[in-house]
């Protein structure tokens, strides 16, 4: 059984190679070849989950070496794998999600000349983000986690020949090289901490560690997930990386790889456990982003960047529940899950709507699609009502625990916490219902574009259909299938460790609260944009409006803090290098060639002076010798 | 006395049975190497004398090759036999030691002369003269530059193929050097192959007076370091007694029993020793090249035909860090708190001034000098290392540094334009685009040099360094270091004047070599990679043959 985990990297890796080496020959195969290989993971995965299923419960560990990959004197690292109940919770999302937005690509990127690269990309990213949540150390989790970031750059930037495509992908690689350095340091403190960057030794010895060390490594792994996982302050990359062809956009950039700083904290629990200070700092990025995200969701015309600002804020709810300790773990990935479903439904939602409407992507332009959509308006509805944590769908169960659970952090913290994350679900369910009001009800709004070309609104094929049905029932029920019998609780309970919280509000009127907000919420929308007619350009707004609109001045302030910074540090640094580190390099320089240009002259052809040369240097040699004996 | 009892005691002592001067022992057997090449040369005397002129290149060629290969076989046999380790003794009553070093020193300076024979007889690098192939030499040595007599004697096609004979009597004299156990025979070798190279540089068939110039210069030096040389033998017999190393070492080392009482006043006089071992120390540093004895390299590189001046940059460094290494290894390592300090400061010395001179140098055979120089000073720091260590780490870099050196000036007689080998740096301009493979090699060649990883140049160094940090040398290493880099710097300049430079339009062509040029730079090549890359056998080897016999 350990060795199918090997395979269930290679499937995809080998879609990767193919698609990508094997030229154009594969272009009229190359999509099914990489959706096969897909859900041959997938499969792989749902026979590993079957024999993890009949296995006793603290007994659903597989391990499996594959190699030794640097062994140098003290320094090891193994190529290894380790599928337990949260990697397997991951691959199950990973290739199932995977497989089905496969299938959704063909449909969507049919016209497009590079799709075997498409597809060859994909298969990468589904290997490289395989090989994260399957790692059983750090450094091979640092491959796969430079992998995904590979993948995003380059799925991001596919469309390169659009300059905002480009820089898109640009701006996520380098955000992300910033938290990817943040991994690089914690691995490296892990090795001088532990001697290794195994996982078992690593978690299990993390209570030996000073509290200083632990808090830096704590701290230095949420800076990565920060980058990984688009949380304030390096979340600016995740609005561009919409650029991306949309189906990228539900895989990898609300679905999958934008959670994995979810797992690498989760994964890290023992760590941040003992190390309260870095606890803190989590919650605090997580509860910040939550509202920061569902903010510049509001403003935002674009349904990608709305959907963006979402995906932004969800991950919030999550990271907030990890750093809450074993109180919020298994809700932060029960959350992850139940997202993967719903904001993945939305996404293929939204390219399906766009895909009818000739890439129009703004919502002032749609208005009263339900009728000509209607498979899109029903799965879309569905994801909708998942995610405003509409009572009995999924997201209701994951939202509900998690407000529940950072009521329970207790004090006054426990207030602050719950109260954002109440507030978080309001704005959720304001924007939501924003974006399912502009998009499918009122007027329609659609014009001729620039070139005369009206839109024909049309339902998308099957093959784009297909997966956004499967999404809407995942939708639906995932969250119920893991509540009911706390079954999601007991399957990871055993390697995330639970506590319950002891909150000051009883779990009832938590819920209660959020009906309500979730009322006020939708209402409020409503009555904004469901009662009065929408204009199709945008009103100048107030001035929250229009800071929303431009991220919050995200961009603005890293302009002035970080680029304009560089800018100055940069030329001061090239202004000492130039003076001062080419002022020695070049004197050390001059002072050579002159020198040896006055040496030089010593050489002046006669060989009188040759040998007087020669003669001097007996006699010095000769005194020497006798000196030396002398002293 | 009276008149007639003198005469009587002349008588009587005529009288005296004579006593019997025994016959020397000589084991043939195990002097074959130098044997052979030495009648290898006799028969190219002969050759000379009696074959006409068209046959005598390919016959000459051929004897070298011959007498040179024979010569590694025996030496081969010689190691096989167990000369180099178990059975390593001291040959031919007393005078030449089979051991180790001797024999790889021997089978190093053997390849490296047979690839150098190779760039003697190269012909197709000079355009043909009235129709006949020319190699490097004069047409005829001893014509006036400029005469009519040299203008007869090109006109005729004449070449001097007395080059083979005579470079193989250089190749006896630097076989013995290294194994020589008496410092007269250690002086004798030294002549030996010191007037053969005097002739050998004189012989430049382009730019003679040039040519001339320098072999002048080296045998005027030579004469007088070797004058030098004679003189602390000299003073080394007063000291001892004896001008074998080893009985010169129990004098130095006390164990002596009997003394000659002629010399009974001098026996044991430590300014004797010290004098006299810093003035043979300074004959051999002559001929390494070390600063302050340095000054003819430059002028005698750039004279002297491009295929000497490899050879002679190539084996006579070999033959006499050889010798060097054994007369500080056996003679005198019990002054070793004498000469250490002294040749620390040589070295450095050597290092400095060969790095810092070669920085400013516009042609690329005195470069190369003063890169030789700088090479010297590096080995130099392996030699003092006094460490089994030291000694397996200087051969092997001797025979790394060999191989390069032949094959950078057998790239060098390539690069030519209408006034023969186009030396200045500036004509190799953009070489690189014009002629990637020969830029490419020659890179080769200067990334050994430098010692950047992956060539011989890199091996070498690290041993040496290594070697001569764990004899407590470190700051001797930091210097080398530096020199290095500064070495670096002019080796590179090369290399970014080949590639990055545009071409001039008059710049010079590159000639197509025959067969025997591209064998010795394709061995050059080859030998570079396989000591840089897999260098872990010759070390073992090198490391195996560390050991001196006393």
């Amino acid at each position: 059984m350990e060795n199918l985990i090997g395979l269930l990297v290679a499937a995809p890796l080998l879609g990767a190679g193919l698609l990508l080496c094997g030229g154009p020959r594969l272009d009229r195969a190359g999509h099914w070849i990489g959706t096969l290989l897909a859900a041959v993971s997938f499969a792989l995965g749902a026979v590993l989950f079957a024999d993890l299923l009949g296995r006793g419960r603290e007994d659903r560990t597989l391990t499996s070496h594959l190699f030794s990959w640097v062994p140098v004197g003290g320094f090891r690292a193994d190529v290894g794998f380790q599928l337990d109940q949260l990697s397997m919770t991951f691959v199950l999302l990973i290739t199932g999600v995977g497989t089905l937005i496969h299938l959704y690509s063909v449909g969507y990127m049919e016209h497009d000349e590079r799709r075997r690269r498409f597809f060859g990309y994909l298969n990468l990213f589904l290997a490289a983000m395989l090989l994260l949540v399957l790692a059983d150390n750090y450094l091979l989790l640092y491959v796969g986690w430079e992998g995904v970031g590979l993948a995003s750059y380059l799925l991001i930037g596919f469309w390169q020949h659009k300059p905002s495509a480009a820089t898109a992908a640009k701006k996520a690689f380098l955000v992300n090289r910033v938290g990817d350095m943040g991994l690089s340091i914690a691995i490296m403190l892990m090795f001088t901490t532990f001697g290794t960057f195994a996982f078992g030794p690593v978690l299990a010895h993390a209570t030996d560690a000073g509290e200083g060390r632990l808090t830096a490594i704590g701290l230095m792994l949420l800076l990565a997930a920060c980058g990984k996982s688009a949380q304030v302050p390096l979340q600016s990359w995740l609005g561009d990386a919409m650029e991306g062809p949309t189906p990228v956009s539900a895989l990898i950039h609300a679905a999958t790889m934008v959670t994995a700083g979810v797992y690498l904290i989760t994964r890290s629990g023992a760590i941040f456990n003992a190390a309260p200070d870095a606890q803190t700092a989590v919650v605090t990025v997580g509860a910040v982003t939550l509202l920061f995200g569902a903010i510049v969701g509001c403003a935002k015309d674009d349904i990608k960047k709305a959907l963006a600002g979402s995906t932004m804020s969800q991950i919030g709810y999550m990271i907030l529940a990890a750093g809450l300790g074993p109180v919020g773990y298994v809700f932060a990935i029960m959350h992850l899950v139940t997202h993967g479903f719903f904001k993945a439904g939305l996404f293929l939602g939204a390219g399906s709507v766009m895909h009818g409407m000739n890439d129009e992507v703004d919502m002032r332009r749609y208005g009263g699609l339900r009728t000509y959509m209607p498979v899109t308006f029903v799965t879309f509805g569905l994801g909708y009502l998942a995610i405003i944590g509409f009572p009995g769908l999924s997201g209701f169960f994951s939202k509900d625990k998690i407000i529940e659970a950072a009521f329970a952090k207790g004090g006054t913290e426990g207030w602050i916490l719950g109260g954002a994350a109440l507030l978080g679900a309001a704005i959720t369910a304001y924007y939501m219902t924003r974006v399912m009001v502009l998009t499918f009800f009122g007027e329609k709004r659609w014009q001729p574009d620039a070139e005369g070309n009206a839109p024909h609104p049309h339902e998308s094929p099957r093959t784009m259909t297909i997966p956004m049905v499967v999404l809407a029932f995942g939708s639906v029920f995932a969250g119920g299938l893991f509540s009911i019998n706390d079954t999601f609780l007991k399957w990871l309970e055993p390697v995330t460790g639970h506590a319950e919280g002891n909150s000051p509000v009883s779990a009832l009127t938590v819920t209660i609260g959020t009906m309500v907000v979730l009322v006020l919420g939708v209402a409020l929308a409503w009555a904004q944009y469901g009662r009065r007619p929408v204009p199709v350009t945008a009103p100048r707004g107030n001035l929250l409006t229009r800071a929303a609109r431009r991220d919050l001045l995200q961009d603005d302030f890293n302009h002035v803090v970080l680029v304009r910074g560089g800018e100055h540090l940069t030329r001061s640094l090239v202004y000492a290098d130039h003076t001062l580190v080419d002022g020695v390099v070049n004197g050390t320089a001059a002072s050579v060639g002159g020198l040896s240009g006055r040496m030089r002259r010593l050489q002046n052809g006669y060989a009188r002076s040759y040998a007087v040369s020669m003669f001097g240097g007996a006699a010095v040699l000769i005194a020497a010798t006798l000196l030396m004996r002398a002293v | 006395m009276s008149h007639a009892a003198f005469v009587h005691s002349l008588w009587t002592m005529s009288a005296d049975p004579p006593k019997k001067i025994p016959a020397p022992h000589i084991e043939y057997a195990q002097l074959s190497p130098t044997l052979i090449v030495l009648g290898a040369a006799v028969l190219g005397i002969l050759v000379e004398a009696f074959l006409p002129r068209r046959l005598r290149h390919p016959v000459q060629l051929l004897l070298s090759a011959v007498g040179l290969v024979a010569g590694f076989a025996a030496v081969i046999a010689l190691a096989a036999g167990g000369y180099g380790t178990g059975k390593a003794h001291i040959a031919a009553m007393g005078a030449v030691a089979v051991d180790g070093p001797a024999l790889f020193l021997q089978g190093t300076i053997l390849l490296v002369s047979l690839i150098a024979v190779f760039t003697f007889a190269e012909r197709r690098l000079d355009p043909a003269a009235h129709g006949k192939r020319v190699d490097s030499f004069a047409a005829q040595g001893s014509a006036v530059p400029g005469g009519a007599a040299e203008q007869a004697a090109v006109k005729a096609g004449f070449t001097t193929t007395e080059v083979f004979p005579v470079a193989l009597f250089a190749v006896a004299g630097m076989l013995v050097f290294p194994a020589a156990n008496d410092l007269l025979t250690l002086f004798i070798a030294l002549e030996v192959f010191s007037l053969p190279l005097y002739v050998l540089c004189g012989l430049a068939r382009r730019q003679r007076l040039l040519s001339q110039e320098s072999a002048v210069k080296y045998f005027l030096l030579g004469a007088f370091s070797s004058a030098f040389l004679l003189f602390g033998v000299a003073l080394l017999y007063g000291y001892a007694g004896t001008v074998t190393y080893a009985g010169i070492a129990d004098v130095v080392n006390g164990t002596v029993r009997t003394v000659d009482p002629a010399l009974a006043s001098t026996t044991g006089n430590d300014a004797l020793l010290l004098i006299g071992g810093a003035l043979v120390l300074m004959g051999l540093l002559f001929k390494v090249g070390a600063v302050p004895f340095h000054m003819w390299t430059p002028d005698v590189y750039q004279g002297a035909p491009t295929p000497v001046t490899g050879f002679m940059a190539a084996a006579t460094k070999v033959a006499a860090f050889g010798a060097l290494l054994r007369l500080l290894y056996v003679v005198l390592p019990g002054l070793r708190w004498d000469w250490r300090p002294v040749m620390w400061g040589v070295a450095i010395v050597t290092m400095l001034v060969g790095a810092i001179v070669a920085v400013t140098q516009t042609d690329v055979k005195r470069l190369l000098a003063y890169s030789s120089i700088a090479h010297a000073g590096f080995i130099l720091a392996g030699v003092i290392a006094v460490s089994p260590d030291g000694v397996s780490s200087v051969l092997f870099y001797l025979a790394a540094y060999s191989f390069v050196t032949l094959g950078a000036f057998a790239v060098v007689t390539l690069v030519r334009d209408a006034g023969g080998e186009a030396t200045h740096l500036s004509k190799w301009a953009g070489l690189g685009r014009r002629s990637p493979l020969v830029a490419a090699v020659f890179a080769v060649f200067l990334l050994a040099f430098a010692g950047i990883p992956l060539t011989s140049g890199f091996t070498g160094k690290f041993a040496v360094f290594k070697a001569a940090a764990q004899g407590g040398a470190t700051p001797l290493v930091i210097v080398g270091v530096l020199s290095s880099a500064i070495a670096a710097f002019f080796y590179i300049r090369v290399i970014v004047l080949m590639f990055f430079s545009e071409p001039k339009a008059d710049g010079p062509t590159v000639a197509v070599p025959s067969a025997l040029t591209s064998t010795a730079i394709a061995v050059g090549v080859a030998v570079t990679l396989v000591l840089g890359v897999a260098p872990q056998y010759f070390l073992d080897l090198a490391g195996q043959a560390g050991v001196f016999v006393r």
